[in-house]
């Protein structure tokens, strides 16, 4: 028998031992909870149907429209169209409820519905909802763009960057302009001018005749004006153009010497090229108002190619003074440079991301050219391309895409433009015709 | 307050004295004193025994170091035909040639203090260690004094008997009986033949033990009583009444009632009745852990997104499916509002078109499972 006075303390002890018994009674009926460190990486299944056409002749505007957006988000390499052969539903009106479940059955996760109306004038109302299909809810707010009919497809444009930022929460670069190098005849002979055309190879125009050679095309921070390098005098000069009258006018420079490589710093301002005089290069800086320049190197060797930080403190370039051509960063007034490429081979054209992240570059290594990208740093250089020749890397505005010129081999072989994502993924070529020394422009 | 108090008390004032105190005095750290030592090999060792010069030992050559593979990349998708060698003009061998130096030479390594001389040694000492032999001779036993040098006092006297008379034990009445010890046995059978467990038709659920009753409301209202809340029982007068054990009962009873007061206010009345059960197995959580991962789709998620990691919650119905209402993002963190946003999005698309056919999850386990926490985390899904 117990104790009298021992029965307290074993109910107390008792109690305790329950009170412990009790925790893993508790931790069974929290949450179950797990962490996911692995997904897949898939283009993302879209669906556009066919935006419904209101009054007006309007019809072949709706269906132009839906298709261009599609293709541009499948061209991204990130989305993947569901055809329209596949969809269950058919949208009739855009203010209706849309059936999910129709669009669950063909695994379309995102849906993109819209309608387009046109006036007596011929302008298009163009209005667009983003589906989440899966939660049943809408990403963001429709909304609604105007414009004229020959501009359907810059609505479109404009309509798929909305779509593409509300999904991946990211800028998109549909609604951008590419100005580079059209090229004409053969490799011995080329005609070169300058051109613009979309992101996408459509809508080209020319800027120049091809009475002389044209080089580097280079973007404005604002889009509405370019630099580019001529032969017009027999010596290379930079000139400065408006893209929308389309007048030139060269910037200034002293007599024997070649002035090329120009790039806008970002206050749209301050032009940094490079400069050969007697036999050595050097970079410098000129305020285009003014006409004075500033030199930013001294140093026995090539510099050449600079590219300003996003921030424009920094500026990358290219430079021999080691033996072989490599990449290094200064400030953007000059002094010191430190080196960030390491690798084996020839470093070349580098160009700092809009994102201030990456700097893409052209390698030359054991006889194949490489667009890659590195860190700012030097580190994490990885190759995204391999070719014959692969060279003079663009960024699109939104820091995800680079364009860059590839040239075929042999006599017959010609330049082209080609894209692809920061990833190495979704290698695609952007014209058919010859074309090299492509630049990015802002969105617009 | 006796002696031997006032001993102990002084006792520990003086050692409570001396932690707290005592540090002052304590010594200094003992100096770090460090031996260089030189490792010789057997042959090495004998010559120094033998007096004969040491063999200068080869050099050992190092292994080529391997060539550095080419810088990986992911394969893209070249349309161009397959490439020759090119036109341009062959580069300049001199320039190839040239040595690739480095704009900031790295610091020459420090200078080793390793001589190429070799070392001297002392001629071995008599007592320098040398192998020893399989059999030690065992030392002699020291011979014992046979007599002791004092005499041995003799022994002590018998105990001698008490004279004092004490009275018999009785036993107590007013006690309680002693029980006899009784081995332990096997219950007498009640049945013709034995029933296994085994044989035994095992339960289709265990009762889920009854939570403590709630507490009453401090205005007690008899219509919602009987409606929301189940009446408190009485509690039962303790036959001895002692006052000191009712706190040990509330405690007792709080202890026990803890195991089964933690079902989820929120959850359905019918999962108030499914056991809890065992837990979830490691294959089980793998199972279900594989069939989100499968739906994680990161391929269209910004960089942003792909840096923030987000918690999500849900509850599934019995049938092991995502009850869409329930999906909500109670954490996030490494990014901004917006990317948390944007792999919310992500998250939920998966856990919805996977758990669409629900997850194979046992229903026995229902209450482990009912409410789910999901990490998503993109760090390995990065670009790299």
């Amino acid at each position: 028998m117990m104790p009298r006075f021992l029965a307290p303390r074993f109910l107390a002890l008792l109690a305790l031992c329950a009170g412990a018994l009790a925790l893993p009674a508790t931790a069974q009926n929290g949450p179950l909870r797990l962490e996911i460190t692995e997904g897949v990486i898939e283009p993302l299944p879209f669906a556009v149907p066919s935006f419904v056409s209101g009054s007006g002749a309007s019809g072949q505007a709706a269906q132009d429209i839906s298709s261009l957006i599609a293709a541009d988000l499948s061209g991204t390499g990130l989305f993947r169209e569901i055809p329209a052969s596949a969809h269950i539903s058919r949208i009739t009106s855009f203010s209706s409820p849309v059936q999910f479940a129709d669009w669950k059955a063909v695994n379309a996760q995102a849906l993109v519905t819209g309608s387009v109306d046109a006036d007596a004038s011929g302008r298009l109302t163009v209005q667009f909802r983003v589906w989440d299909v899966f939660s049943g809810q809408e990403m963001g707010s429709g909304q609604q763009f105007v414009g004229t009919a020959a501009g359907w497809r810059r609505i479109a444009h404009k309509i798929a960057d909305q779509v593409y930022s509300r999904i991946t929460g990211e800028g998109a670069y549909f609604d951008s302009r590419v100005v580079f190098v059209s090229e004409t005849g053969p490799k011995d002979n080329r005609a070169k001018r300058l051109a613009i055309m979309d992101y996408d190879g459509a809508n080209v125009t020319y800027l120049t005749d091809s009475s002389s050679l044209v080089l580097a095309p280079r973007f404005s921070p604002t889009g509405d004006r370019i630099l580019y390098t001529s032969y017009e005098t027999g010596f290379p000069r930079i000139y400065v153009l408006d893209v929308a009258s389309v007048n030139r006018r060269s910037l200034p420079a002293q007599e024997g010497t070649m002035s090329f490589a120009p790039r806008f710093a970002p206050n749209g301002q301050t032009v940094v090229y490079s400069v050969e005089a007697g036999g050595n290069t050097d970079i410098y800086t000129m305020d285009i108002s003014s006409g004075t320049s500033q030199r930013l190197t001294s140093a026995p060797s090539i510099e050449t190619a600079p590219s300003y930080s996003p921030d424009g403190r920094q500026i990358v370039f290219e430079s021999d003074r080691t033996g072989r051509n490599q990449l290094y960063v200064m400030s953007a007034g000059g002094g010191e440079a430190r080196r960030i490429s390491n690798g084996e081979g020839n470093y070349g054209t580098p160009v700092w991301s809009p994102r201030g992240d990456l700097i893409a570059f052209t390698k030359q290594s054991k006889s194949r050219f490489h667009i890659g990208v590195m860190r700012t740093d030097g580190s994490e250089e990885r190759l995204l391309t391999a070719s014959f020749l692969d060279e003079g890397p663009t960024w699109a505005p939104n820091g995800r895409v680079i364009m860059f010129t590839r040239e075929t081999q042999g006599a017959s072989g010609q330049a082209g433009l080609y894209s692809v994502d920061i990833t190495g993924r979704n290698l695609r070529a952007v014209t058919t015709g010859a074309a090299s020394d492509p630049s990015w422009s802002p969105l617009q | 307050m006796n002696t031997g108090q006032i001993i102990s008390g002084a006792g520990h004032i003086g050692l409570i004295a001396w932690l707290l105190f005592g540090g002052w005095s304590a010594p200094d750290p003992l100096d770090f004193e460090v031996n260089s030592v030189t490792t010789v090999s057997l042959e090495e060792y004998a010559a120094i025994l033998s007096g004969t010069p040491v063999p200068e030992q080869p050099a050992e050559v190092s292994p080529a170091a391997p060539q550095s593979p080419e810088e990986p990349q992911e394969a893209p998708d070249l349309t161009s035909p397959s490439d020759a060698a090119p036109d341009a003009p062959p580069p300049d061998p001199a320039s190839e040639a040239a040595p690739d130096t480095v704009p900031q030479p790295p610091a020459p390594p420090a200078r080793a203090e390793v001589s190429d001389e070799p070392p001297s040694f002392e001629p071995p000492a008599e007592d320098m260690a040398a192998l020893v032999p399989d059999s030690a001779l065992r030392p002699k036993q020291r011979p014992a004094e046979r007599v002791a040098p004092e005499q041995v006092a003799p022994p002590e006297p018998d105990t001698k008997v008490d004279e004092v008379v004490r009275e018999e034990a009785v036993p107590d009445e007013a006690a309680e009986t002693p029980r006899e010890e009784a081995e332990a046995t096997a219950p007498e059978a009640a049945a013709t033949e034995i029933v296994t467990e085994a044989e035994q038709p095992a339960p289709s659920r265990s009762v889920r033990p009854k939570s403590r009753p709630n507490r009453p409301a401090p205005t007690p209202e008899p219509e919602r009583q009987t409606a929301e809340a189940a009446p408190k029982p009485e509690p039962e007068a303790a036959p001895d009444g002692p006052a000191e054990t009712g706190g040990i009962e509330d405690a007792l009873a709080a202890a026990l009632g803890a195991a089964s007061d933690t079902p989820a206010p929120a959850a359905p009345s019918a999962a108030s009745d499914t056991p809890a059960g065992p837990p979830l197995t490691a294959g089980e959580k793998d199972s279900m852990r594989i069939a989100v991962q499968s739906c994680w789709n990161v391929g269209s998620l910004s960089s942003d997104a792909l840096a923030t990691t987000v918690t999500v919650a849900f509850e599934m119905t019995e049938d092991a499916r995502p009850i869409d209402g329930t999906i909500r993002m109670i954490s996030s963190s490494g990014g901004t509002a917006g990317s948390a946003n944007q792999a919310y999005d992500a998250a939920r698309r998966a856990i919805i078109r996977c758990g669409a056919r629900g997850f194979a999850l046992p229903i026995e386990k229902y209450a482990s499972w009912r409410n789910v926490e999901l990490v998503f985390n993109p760090e390995n899904m990065r670009i790299k």
